[in-house]
């Protein structure tokens, strides 16, 4: 242990602490900007800088390692000054429409300006950038009049996700984030993911808002609106009303989406237990028939674009299934439209999902198994919560008895897992297990080697004296490294689950933004995820096999698994693409 | 730093191409390897256009925004040919202060080009320098090797006239 002084108190930090880290073991927050923990620590801002005995000038505290006998001090006047004017250099070149900013509220910046007191944010103006809105991707905003080059979204964009289309070009004051070449995002191998939305502490990028669009088919009374939700919206959202990380708000969410107007409020848990039906049946027949392995999952819309951008060899060993959003977004135009006797072009299928690439994929081909686009409009958790707040509906305050509408929301705890990394695993592990075993009604529920916020896990099972190989990633460069590794022949897994954002969907990209001041100290997949896993144990029925409104499904309609009417309606197809389009 | 806009058509040949992918193989395995490799690139090239940085990006699995980025950030890299006659109009303190900007203004908008691009037909590339050490002719310019001195905006259009 190395032992300092921080504001004239004793401290005991591990070696190779930072300034930082130090002063939180002693309960003093110091501010930061562009720092993220693991991710982006490159003391580029200047907002973190605390005075060091002994020291020439101000050091930055994300990056400056302790030492021994070290005396720092976070809050003198100097410190306080320099952190004011280098917010207020950033402010002379920020478009500080904050009324109008979809961050105001939220906004790092915006709060730092309070904390240290900026009582002048106009004192340093001068020359300003300005720039054309990107608005190319089909999921995302790019704002860079909002920009503070702060860098977190290129960082976990390259380091993270391996992707890396987002980058700092030219230099000094016509320094900007962007793309090569003046692409705008849609041109290049952006997956969608939005894990740089996650990260930005401003308004520079946000995704694409469809509010006014659910209002208004809300408002249309020839349409039929029907809402599906993502399992992991309910262990997020309640964050967006002040509520800790980590509580389910899954009743509140029904109550609000019931009287924001929808006319069906159903479950995406339902058609990820109907993923699980195709997807274990898929499995096991292409491992009885020979067929391609590993088998890898195809839940995550920005996983698949990245699959097809970077391993697009890899095509062929992904799922065929739709995603459950999409899953169920062809079910209710099909199956449900012929039993409420509904035109499916009078539906409006509306989807809420923790997720931005899911805006990619409702726009993807086949993905209209009634001749319609099988989901029409998806929004994120924060589009929910913004129209919650809109409304004016008190969302803490709402009933807590509510249950999701039939039959398109039931569901088993196999599929509320789906929301975190190793959920889909676990989910078809349960159904694939079941059946190997001769449909055993004591056929285990839980594998909890593929739970947990591990990058890359792996597990091998034996089922019916057959080893099984199991792998799990999420986020994108654990999925490469994984990936690598099958292709270099180092690794015969029979089954892999991807997900593309770290910890699954509950770290998505379109769910609530947590300050990097917490995200640094914080796990917030493993909080998040831990609803899930409550969930699940809380239900009756925890393998989807189970879920009677998926049976009734199959007798009604689809007939088996696998059958030619599920692959018509369920089953999707992919396209190869490549890295740098020229 | 280079303008962003490509303003004339890539001519790349066989020979290039093959003169690249052997410096790339030839320093790929080793560490800090792109930034040899972009001056070798530009070397071979004279520039490094977007066909040129994604034949890197592709050969050494880099994203092309990152060697776009460094591209873009040191100024000895240029995105854009040079023409067949380069002006380089000095932007140092002391032309500066008798109106150079202005000059290179009017260069820019009569070429239709920016700082560091080269118009369509590639007879002219346009730069804006520091200092070339003659002040007392302040404000000055040069056309390839001629040095022109004591100029005014009015005198661009004479001087584009010599080389068209």
């Amino acid at each position: 242990m190395i032992n300092l002084k921080i504001n004239g108190v004793d401290v005991s930090a591990p070696e190779g602490s930072t300034i930082l880290e130090a002063a939180r073991l002693a309960h003093i927050d110091i501010p930061t900007l562009c720092y993220l923990k693991d991710i982006n620590e490159i003391g580029a801002c200047r907002i973190c800088v605390v005075e060091v005995k002994g020291a020439r000038s101000l050091v930055a505290s994300c990056v400056y390692p302790v030492n021994e006998g070290m005396e720092v001090r976070t809050n003198t006047p100097k410190v306080l000054d320099s952190r004011k004017k280098t917010l207020q250099l950033i402010l002379s070149n920020h478009d500080r429409k904050c009324l109008s900013c979809v961050r105001s509220g939220d906004c790092e910046l915006q709060k730092l300006s309070r904390d240290l007191k900026v009582e002048d944010e106009a004192i340093y103006d001068g020359e300003r950038n300005e720039y054309a809105i990107d608005t190319t991707a089909a999921h995302m905003v790019r704002d860079n009049n909002k920009c503070i080059l702060c860098r977190r979204c290129s960082a976990v964009c390259e380091k993270v996700q391996a992707v890396g289309v987002i980058g700092a070009n030219e230099r000094g004051f016509k320094t900007s984030l962007a793309s090569p070449f003046d692409m705008g995002l849609g041109e290049t191998s952006c997956v969608s993911c939005g894990q740089c939305i996650a990260v930005c502490p401003v308004g520079a990028i946000y995704e694409k808002d469809y509010t006014e669009e659910v209002f208004a088919a809300i408002a249309n009374p020839e349409k039929h609106v029907i809402v599906q939700v993502a399992p992991a919206v309910r262990a997020a959202i309640g964050e967006s009303f002040g509520l800790p990380i980590g509580t389910n708000a899954e009743n509140q969410m029904i109550a609000a989406l019931r009287r924001l107007g929808f006319d069906k409020v159903f479950d995406t848990d339902f058609s990820a237990d109907l993923t699980i039906m195709e997807e274990a049946t898929e499995f096991l027949d292409r491992v009885q028939n020979g067929g391609k392995l590993p088998l890898i999952t195809s839940c995550s819309p920005g996983w698949i674009k990245y699959c097809e951008h970077y391993f697009p060899d890899m095509t062929e060993n992904l799922s065929s299934c739709k995603s459950p959003q999409q899953m169920f977004g062809a079910v209710v135009k099909t199956y449900y439209a012929q039993k409420m006797g509904w035109d499916p072009k009078d539906i409006v299928s509306v989807s809420v999902m923790p997720c931005t690439a899911k805006k990619f994929e409702i726009g993807r081909d086949d993905q209209n198994a009634a001749g319609v686009p099988d989901v029409d409009i998806s929004i994120t958790t924060r589009e929910l919560a913004r129209m919650i707040e809109r409304s004016g509906l008190n969302f803490l305050s709402l009933p807590t008895d509510e249950k999701f509408d039939n039959p398109l929301g039931e569901s088993t705890g196999a599929a509320i897992i789906f929301g975190a990394t190793g959920g889909v695993m676990e989910a078809a592990l349960r159904t694939a297990v079941w059946k190997l075993t001769g449909e055993a009604a004591d056929s285990p529920v839980e594998f909890k080697e593929v739970r947990g916020v591990a990058g890359i896990k792996e597990a091998t099972y034996n089922v019916a004296g057959m080893d099984v190989k199991l792998a799990v990633a999420s986020g994108l460069a654990n999925a490469k490294a994984l990936l690598e590794k099958v292709e270099n022949g180092e690794a015969d897994y029979h089954f892999i689950e991807i997900m593309g954002c770290p910890g699954g969907c509950v770290n998505g990209g379109g769910q609530p933004q947590v300050p990097a001041s917490v995200r640094n100290s914080t796990d917030i997949r493993a909080l998040r995820a831990k609803v899930l896993y409550d969930l699940d144990e809380s239900r009756e029925f925890r393998k989807s096999h189970e879920n009677p409104a998926i049976i009734e499904l199959y007798e009604n309609y689809l007939g088996e698994p696998g059958s030619h009417k599920a692959h018509e309606t369920l089953h999707t197809s992919y396209v190869k693409r490549s890295i740098n389009k020229h | 730093m280079g303008s962003q806009n490509q303003t004339v058509p890539f001519k790349g040949t066989n020979e290039q191409e093959v003169a690249l992918k052997n410096v790339i193989a030839e320093h790929k395995d080793e560490k800090g390897a792109l930034m040899p490799i972009l001056q070798k690139a530009q070397d071979i090239y004279g520039y490094l256009p977007i066909e040129v940085q994604t034949m890197i990006s592709d050969e050494m699995n880099i994203p092309l925004e990152k060697i776009y980025g460094i591209t873009t950030f040191y100024s000895q890299f240029s995105l854009n040919p040079k023409g067949k006659h380069k002006i380089s109009v000095c932007l140092g303190t002391a032309c500066y202060v008798k109106g150079s900007g202005d000059i290179f203004s009017k260069f820019s908008e009569k070429l239709g080009i920016e700082n560091g691009g080269c118009t369509p037909d590639g007879k002219f590339s346009l730069d804006a320098c520091r200092c070339i050490g003659a002040c007392g002719l302040a404000p000055v310019l040069t056309v390839d090797d001629e040095v022109y001195g004591r100029l005014t905006v009015d005198d661009v259009d004479d001087i584009l006239a010599k080389y068209a």
